[in-house]
């Protein structure tokens, strides 16, 4: 018996060193495969053109070169896509930010009559949608808003989401600081501008992230509304269309691989990474900044609306 | 303190006033919710009368230029289920979403359960920012990447190389399509996902892993039995949130990395309404594909709630 329990404690115990280890093999492995795409499509932008059609190019580039990005650089279409996508990424999330908040304030008082009508008829928006077709016949046959700048910013300057998010963070929030600043006199609109919303940073800073990175991702909307208007492609939708004549090529031809480093010195795939990184570095710059709120947003979130 | 209970008077008991004098002493709540209402009221609930043309003939060109769309009853919906290629997109949209949510489910408890035994805080919060960057990056980036990783002489080809395996067409056989989606989908997601099961995890009673360690209870032991359960709520919740949406395979990632040669495997209701609607103009036939898909979506959102419910288990509505 004793004899038993003592091998039972020695295996125990050689297994708590063997699992963390092993744990940690795991974890490092993982976050290996995560970055490996990343870092590789980085050494393939920074290739020779011609050389990256032999393929083999892991976390290095074989022969540096920068004359992809001198390619795009170039390109004005590069420019204004980026400043499309930029100035929409910023006036989105200002605006966002603005009516989201604003709204989660009035949801959270209890004694706010259309609090129970607004709230449901947000939170279904989640659930049921009216679907593809009939949203593009709205904003192309009711409110023309395709072929233009407004296309990109009006139907996007709300989220239910972020408004459950908020709304959790603000009556989370003590009541007595709304209950004595209305003894003092103030009305909601001053409540919420000068107590509230300076309260909300950092579940501000989550939402903000939320906005800017969905409007700087997005390519759909300039597919569906803008792709005849060049001046109004954003940086991502550049990308899709550098996507889908890489793709066509590959269809047309397997063994393309000769007739196209005999057409041209810059690839396709090099210059399609190069575009990938300039696209991915806004992201990669702000990331670290906000990564600390984005985890508090999400639980808010989660919790049931 | 009079002032304090005539405050609160006008504002939380005012029980015998009508609807309109509490909502004209209420103005300014008003005037800060009622324009975003709105706007959601255009935005999200408008749109809805366009279902109606999923009763309307698109098919007559002559008629549709002069602005007539004829009303045809239940017509489109007839025509959609006569159709093989709109079974094909019900197969894929219903494979693909099967295959994320079994995979992104599995995953992101795996890598939670991982994550919540590491004691370095150092180490989980670097695992934690590498793996929520690709939630961040999008569709058609990631898709850029995937045809360097899965290309012909790209990384996989030669790690299977290495193995003695003949480079596969990863990118031009429909048969991986599938499986491709569900590996694109983990990597992106797997991270995010573990956000919610690690925050249960926190709210789990430490007390209760005393209690397992001191019956004799290993690592293992503790993990099924304390944590595990400890998540079955959460766990529960977005099983329920996830089955409304398995008519929602994801629509960016099909339509960006499927070609002409995967085409048969790619195809998703969404990419069926997209190019009926958008590139043949039939708006009639491609309405009808998606309010079937929101139809379907609602049925399975209220059976699964249904069956929760009778479980003993969180209901979502």
């Amino acid at each position: 018996m004793t004899t038993t329990n003592y091998q039972n404690i020695k295996v125990r115990k050689h297994y708590d060193v063997v699992f963390p280890i092993v744990n940690a093999v795991i974890l490092i492995l993982l976050m290996f495969v995560t970055l490996y795409p990343v870092i590789n499509t980085v050494a393939i932008s920074f290739n020779d053109g011609t050389d990256a059609l032999k393929g083999g190019i892991g976390l290095w580039p074989r022969v540096f070169s920068v004359k992809s990005y001198q390619s795009i650089l170039s390109d004005p279409a590069v420019y204004q896509a980026a400043w499309i996508s930029a100035s929409k990424t910023v006036i989105i999330t200002i605006l966002n930010l603005f009516w989201t908040s604003m709204l989660a304030y009035t949801l959270t008082r209890r004694e706010y009559v259309l609090r129970k009508v607004i709230t449901t008829m947000l939170v279904l928006t989640m659930y049921i949608n009216a679907g593809l077709i009939p949203n593009y016949l709205l904003i192309t046959k009711v409110l023309h808003l395709n072929k233009s700048y407004w296309v990109y910013i009006i139907p996007t300057m709300f989220s239910c989401f972020n408004m459950i998010v908020l709304r959790t963070y603000i009556a989370g929030l003590p009541e007595a600081l709304v209950e004595s600043a209305r003894i003092d006199g103030a009305g909601d609109i001053r409540i919420f501008w000068q107590i509230i919303f300076p309260l909300c940073k950092p579940v501000l800073a989550t939402v903000a992230l939320f906005v800017a990175v969905g409007s700087w991702n997005s390519w759909f909307d300039t597919h569906l509304y803008n792709a005849s208007k060049t001046q109004l492609h954003s940086l991502q939708y550049l990308l899709k269309m550098k996507l889908a004549t890489t793709q066509a090529s590959a269809n047309a031809a397997k063994s393309s691989v000769d007739a196209l480093s005999k057409s041209t010195k810059t690839t396709p795939v090099t210059i399609r990474c190069a575009i990938t990184v300039i696209s991915t570095v806004p992201i990669l710059v702000v990331y670290p900044f906000l990564q600390q709120y984005f985890v508090t947003g999400m639980v808010l979130g989660s919790v049931k609306g | 303190m009079t002032n304090y209970t005539q405050g609160t008077a006008r504002y939380a008991s005012p029980k015998k006033k009508g609807f309109f004098s509490r909502l004209a002493g209420q103005w300014q709540l008003a005037l800060m919710s009622v324009p975003i209402f709105l706007y959601v009221l255009l935005f999200n609930y408008a749109p809805m009368w366009g279902w109606i043309n999923a009763f309307k003939d698109y098919g007559n060109r002559k008629l549709v230029a002069r602005g007539i769309t004829p009303f045809n009853g239940l017509d489109n919906f007839k025509w959609l289920f006569s159709r093989p290629d709109f079974f094909v997109a019900i197969r894929n949209t219903l494979a693909m979403s099967v295959i994320n949510l079994v995979f992104g489910t599995v995953s992101a408890i795996i890598l939670a359960v991982l994550l919540n035994e590491v004691r370095q805080k150092t180490f989980k919060k670097t695992v934690q920012t590498v793996t929520y960057l690709p939630h961040f990056l999008s569709m058609v980036i990631i898709v850029a990447m995937a045809q360097n990783i899965f290309a012909s002489n790209g990384p996989v080809n030669d790690l299977l190389g290495l193995l003695g395996i003949q480079p596969v067409f990863w990118l031009g056989e429909g048969k991986y399509f599938w499986w491709l989606v569900g590996l694109i989908n983990v990597w992106k997601e797997v991270g995010w996902g573990t956000i919610i099961y690690i925050s249960a995890m926190t709210s789990i009673d430490p007390s209760l892993y005393e209690a397992a360690s001191i019956d004799g209870a290993g690592r293992f032991q503790r993990i099924l039995h304390v944590t595990l359960p400890g998540i079955k709520s959460t766990f529960v919740i977005l099983l329920i949130m996830n089955i409304g949406h398995l008519m929602e395979a994801g629509f960016e990632i099909q339509y960006l990395l499927g070609n002409g040669l995967t085409a048969a495997y790619s195809r998703t209701i969404d990419i069926f309404v997209l190019e009926y609607g958008t590139q043949n103009m039939d708006f009639g036939v491609a309405t009808a594909a998606g309010i079937f898909k929101s139809v379907v979506a609602i049925i399975l959102l209220v059976g699964a709630n249904f069956i929760s419910k009778r479980l003993g288990e969180e209901t979502l509505v």
